[in-house]
């Protein structure tokens, strides 16, 4: 029972006021960020991770890890009340969340998604107390080949699991690409820099993923022409109690959605697919599943248990093993070589304070967390109501503010104008973004480790084949990566057509 | 990629989605190309202790060019076209009533510093498409540039753009 102990270390780490008001302002600011626009989970957290590079790092996880649980539940708030899915992950919400609402009983649906993505969190974290430290441990062993491995998994899963490889793969590269500029870090050559001084440290990804998802999705929604016209939030104890009562019996789909979000958190399949799986499974599975989408308690329930549950299994990959479940997590990962540790399994044995301490602080944030959702929607649902001609702006200054913070340069703003821009067109084209994203964040690492590796051999590639560990993983990503011509081939043969990819963010 | 959606015009039926995404396609490859090619500059071969500099980015750039020729080529070849339009001029032009707007703040912020500006287009959004009386765009513009300004340069200390009206104020 070393991990209860070390558990209780970790509360002991986070009980003082300084980290529990960190934490309220990481999930108020949170809950903002998901209702609005523009800007949500990565987004968030990269404008304000720049605001905590002095701050020590303990405190720093947990007021930025509480903004992306505040954000996973204000997801809800929006596709419930308005029709508009604040976040991605949220999308599927609308199809049971806003029939609820026009028929009076949005507080009801608010409450059971807030509930549900709790328990999702819940089971995840409890997960993550467990394994996390096993896979750490488990990781210890692993040299530069076997860290290359698991990076080639991660990328080659974004391909296997996607709905479109080329276009995956793509935007894989442009990831890649964008790491590459400035200085290589093993032999000290510049890069892809044209000659330009402003490109010799590189694009950050920070810039990155403030352009393409807060400028970009702005741009969208300008396109879009968003008008919030939604329904009223009422909620009170009454109805959070009658809610309640009738979530019991629900027990199976949160059971079900949680683990399949726990494991799309831990594999790179994100928040976005786990909602569709966990609304789609509940769908297949319930006797009232012809019911659905006009208005059911467990269609809101199955796609935010999972969605949450995915968002908070995701930072056990980040912990254990220095690779993100997804892209808020890569920011998270970011923060932490900004802080000064280094990511990886190692972690585990030389900050302990640091790593048990956001896992500590994963129970008390997601309970405080609920009960602000569930006390202040109507205040959130209010943030709405600020007309689009205010808040516009005032996210183009704040994304602006963001880029300049993080190394304090000009070009940075506009390297995050252009990329706003692409990232406008990739939304519309349909491109995913957070494989972008995580291999701009893994692709320094994963070409080291490759490198590394290839020096211990002296060369020899079959260094990635050595023994049973490092040749299991790299035959797994192999198969992943050909996923989508395997599946067309099968299909072919058996004479069917191959079924719609699954969707991913 | 920002010229090609300045190349819209009203009524352009050939700015359909296939269009703008085998631009997108040829965009991306000549991307490609020019990682190859600068890849290929700096060594993109195996040394005698394992991959050059240039080995990742040229192979970065040569998949790059791949993936887009398919991507290209199953957009103008492919069973699925997508001839809906991409954007209408109506909402194209919403999107550049912020886009021009913030290119030129961006620019602004080079010179008179980030709050100003700030306010300047913040206000400017409000007047334009909210159609807010004066006193309401003062006070919520000043507003917010005042409380980003106490929350960055007092609180957290972190130095944003200035410029002479701050310089005035002794920041």
């Amino acid at each position: 029972m070393e991990d209860l102990s070390n558990l209780f270390h970790g509360f002991a780490v986070i009980f003082s006021w300084y980290n529990l008001g960190m934490m309220a302002i990481g999930l108020i600011l949170g809950v903002i960020v998901g209702v609005l626009p523009g800007l949500g989970g990565p987004n968030g957290v990269a404008i304000l991770l720049p605001l905590t590079f002095t701050m020590n790092p303990t405190s720093a996880i947990v007021m930025l890890s509480c903004i992306y649980w505040g954000s996973l539940f204000a997801g809800a708030i929006t596709s419930i009340l308005f029709n508009i899915p604040g976040e991605s992950h949220s999308v599927a919400t609308t199809f049971d969340g806003y029939p609820l609402a026009q028929q009076g009983r949005a507080g009801e649906a608010l409450t059971a998604s807030f509930t549900g993505s709790f328990v999702g969190a819940f089971f995840s974290v409890v997960l993550i107390t467990f394994l996390a430290p096993l896979v750490a441990k488990f990781a210890l062993k692993f040299g530069p080949p076997e860290f290359f491995a698991v990076y080639f998994l991660t990328f080659a899963s974004f391909i296997g699991t996607g709905r479109d490889p080329f276009k995956t793969m793509i935007a894989l590269m442009i990831g890649f690409g964008l790491a590459q500029i400035g200085m290589d870090s093993v032999s000290g050559q510049l890069r892809l820099t044209f000659g330009s001084s402003e490109l010799l440290r590189g694009i950050d990804f920070l810039i990155a993923v403030i352009g393409l998802f807060g400028l970009g999705e702005i741009l969208l929604s300008m396109e879009e022409g968003l008008k919030f016209d939604g329904k009223e939030a009422k909620i009170n104890v009454k109805v959070v109690w009658h809610t309640w009562k009738k979530l019991p019996k629900y027990w199976v789909t949160l059971l079900r959605s949680s683990a399949i979000g726990a494991w799309m958190g831990i594999t790179p399949g994100g928040a976005t697919s786990a909602s569709f799986m966990g609304y789609g499974i509940a769908k297949r599975f319930s006797k009232n599943g012809h019911k659905f989408g006009t208005g059911k308690l467990e269609g809101v329930l199955a796609p935010e248990t999972a969605a949450h549950a995915s968002g908070c299994a995701a930072l056990l990959p980040m912990m254990a093993l220095g690779i993100p479940g997804s892209a808020t997590a890569a920011v998270l990962l970011g923060g932490l070589m900004i802080w000064g540790l280094q990511p990886g399994p190692l972690l585990f044995i030389e900050q302990k304070d640091f790593v048990w301490g956001l896992i500590a602080s994963m129970y008390l944030s997601n309970i405080v967390g609920l009960l602000i959702v569930l006390t202040t929607v109507p205040l959130f649902a209010a943030i709405l109501r600020i007309p689009f001609s205010i808040i516009a702006p005032v996210i183009v200054v704040v994304c602006a503010i963001g880029a300049y913070s993080v190394n304090n340069t000009m070009f940075n703003i506009w390297a995050m104008l252009v990329l706003g821009v692409i990232g406008y067109l990739f939304k519309k084209l349909d491109y995913p973004l957070a494989p972008l994203v995580l291999a701009l964040v893994l692709g320094d690492r994963a070409e080291v480790a490759f490198r590394q590796a290839i020096l211990g051999s002296q060369g020899a590639m079959s260094i990635f084949f050595s023994n049973m560990l490092v040749s299991g993983i790299m035959i797994f990503g192999l198969l992943l990566l050909f996923w989508p011509a395997i599946d067309l081939g099968w299909s072919k043969v058996r004479g069917t057509r191959p079924h719609e990819g699954r969707k991913t963010d | 990629m920002k010229q090609k959606q300045t190349q819209d015009r009203p009524h352009s039926a050939w700015l359909t989605y296939h269009a703008v995404e085998a631009i997108t396609a040829a965009i991306i490859f000549v991307v490609g190309v020019v990682m190859m090619i600068d890849g290929y500059r700096i060594g993109m071969g195996w040394a005698f202790d394992g991959p050059e500099s240039g080995y990742f980015p040229f192979r970065t750039g040569a998949i790059l060019c791949i993936s887009s020729v398919v991507v290209f080529l199953r957009t103008l070849f492919g069973k699925h076209r997508n001839d809906n339009l991409f954007v209408s001029w109506d909402r194209f032009k919403k999107v550049l009533y912020v886009l021009i707007p913030t290119v030129l703040y961006v620019l602004a912020t080079q010179f008179i510093g980030i709050y100003v500006a700030s306010v300047v287009f913040i206000g400017g959004f409000m007047r334009a498409m909210g159609k807010f009386s004066w006193l309401k765009i003062i006070l919520i513009s000043v507003g917010i540039s005042a409380a980003l300004f106490w929350m960055f340069e007092i609180q957290f200390k972190v130095s944003l753009p200035k410029g002479p009206l701050e310089s005035l104020l002794g920041y």
